[in-house]
């Protein structure tokens, strides 16, 4: 079960908030809090920086335009941001429409990434979580979440069976979760 | 864990838009009727989304921020007619005629006072907003000029020339720039020989000390050229050298003899 009181989402509550009565620098203030994250994801799925500025561009103003998508009592900003900014990239990347209602999107994470300090941090671990991560199922898991290939296109790609990449990407999930369960 | 187990798998895939047909579907009802699984699907979107934290690269560049403010600033005074919707698009529904004449010219007067009052505290607000732009403006500056050096090293439609001596084939290249305490790693390769099928190129770092660690797959396009951006690296790990072996194309966690290329820092 997710733990609020362990996701930190108290120092974006507010702003939020105050972006929902119209306050254009309490976008202005997430924006310099989340950018750098956003562009990064972006960036790293479309590999082309107008493209990710585009994206930088939708996310926010889809945050603007409708902030309450987020519901901030069931998870962090910067992860939803995170995920909401995969998906459109993966959306552009394939020039496919939207695939999914951003208000569809509840994302729970057990650490606590309001801060820089505390994403830095988490990042640190998850990239060391990567790289000990048997290289099969770190490409497969990479394959699926920044490329956003289907199962069945890791499957022919790499040649071994649906049932392996299923596996693999779920067991890489697991393992991230688990670096950061005490 | 108390996911249902037949749909663990398919939930990871679902979480990641990976699931499709008729797998989909069938967990798609699953899951309208199973609290448990889609408090586990929230978790794997969770998961997901540290591995989209974890990716380091470069700032935005600062004309981007004001791009958003500009449009921010064109949509911030919406009238009363105006809602939003659910995809957060605003939609203009037409405004009713009443018969209720006098409240009507009440209510309006009303709306004229506090759009009055709007518009003093959205003064007060560009004024914020262009103190903080003229702060960034040196920074902009300076972003804007790296974004202008690098743009042609990381654009895919960017002409890639080699200049080499008269008479000499063009030999395979690689240029890695590494920032060991950011873990970032920015690699590009030119006149790579074609592969063959079903095999890529690995790049390996070679740390001071231990194994190679494997720093990305790549395969060149038509021209030979290639780059890897930000794969995933152990934190702090400093490099020896970089070097480039040929892999079957789900990668290998040693290098597989003999290696291809190989540098060492400048």
């Amino acid at each position: 079960m997710p733990n609020p009181e362990r996701q930190g989402i108290s120092p974006d509550l507010a702003t939020v908030t105050a972006m929902k009565s119209g306050d254009q620098s309490a976008l202005a203030e997430l924006y310099d809090r989340y950018s750098s994250v956003v562009y990064a994801v972006a960036l790293r799925v479309l590999g082309d920086t107008g493209a990710a500025e585009d994206v930088l561009q939708e996310v926010f103003l889809q945050l603007w335009r409708n902030p309450g998508a987020f519901d901030s009592a069931r998870g962090s900003l910067g992860a939803w941001l995170a995920v909401i900014t995969r998906n459109r990239s993966i959306d552009a990347l394939r020039r496919r429409k939207p695939e999914t209602d951003i208000e569809d999107v509840i994302v729970s994470v057990a650490p606590d990434l309001a801060g820089n300090a505390d994403r830095s941090r988490a990042a640190e671990k998850v990239r060391g979580v990567l790289g000990t991560m048997p290289t099969l199922q770190r490409s497969a898991l990479e394959m699926a979440y920044f490329e956003g290939m289907s199962h069945s296109e890791i499957a022919t790609k790499t040649g071994e069976p649906l049932g392996t990449i299923k596996t693999r990407i779920r067991s890489g999930l697991i393992a991230l979760r688990k670096a950061f369960q005490i | 864990m108390s996911v249902h187990e037949q749909f663990a798998e398919d939930l990871a895939l679902y979480a990641l838009n990976a699931l499709e047909g008729d797998d989909r579907a069938i967990l798609e009802k699953h899951l309208a009727r199973c609290s448990e699984c889609r408090l586990e699907l929230e978790q794997l979107r969770g998961d997901g989304a540290l591995l989209a934290l974890s990716t380091v690269g470069p700032k935005p560049p600062a004309r981007a921020r004001q791009r958003l403010l500009d449009a921010v600033a064109k949509e911030a005074a919406p009238t009363l007619s105006q809602k939003t919707r659910k995809d957060g698009a605003p939609t203009v529904i037409a405004p009713r005629r009443s018969w209720w004449g006098a409240l009507g010219w009440a209510a309006t007067a009303a709306v004229i006072v506090f759009a009055a009052s709007l518009s003093k505290e959205n003064s007060a607000l560009k004024e914020t907003l262009a103190s903080a732009s003229a702060q960034a403006v040196q920074s902009a500056r300076e972003l804007d000029d790296l974004r202008k050096i690098s743009a042609p090293l990381i654009a895919p439609e960017a002409q890639r020339i080699t200049l080499v001596a008269m008479k000499t084939p063009p030999q395979p290249q690689g240029k890695a720039f590494y920032l060991r305490n950011r873990s970032s790693l920015v690699f590009m390769a030119n006149n790579m020989p074609p592969l063959p099928p079903q095999k890529a190129y690995e790049l390996w770092l070679i740390p001071m000390q231990g194994v190679p660690v494997p720093a990305g797959m790549f395969k060149p396009d038509a021209r030979g050229s290639a780059t890897v951006v930000n794969p995933p690296l152990p934190s702090g790990m400093e490099a020896k050298a970089f070097a480039i072996t040929v892999e079957n194309e789900a990668g290998a966690s040693t290098p597989t003899m003999p290696i291809m290329m190989m540098g060492t820092g400048e």
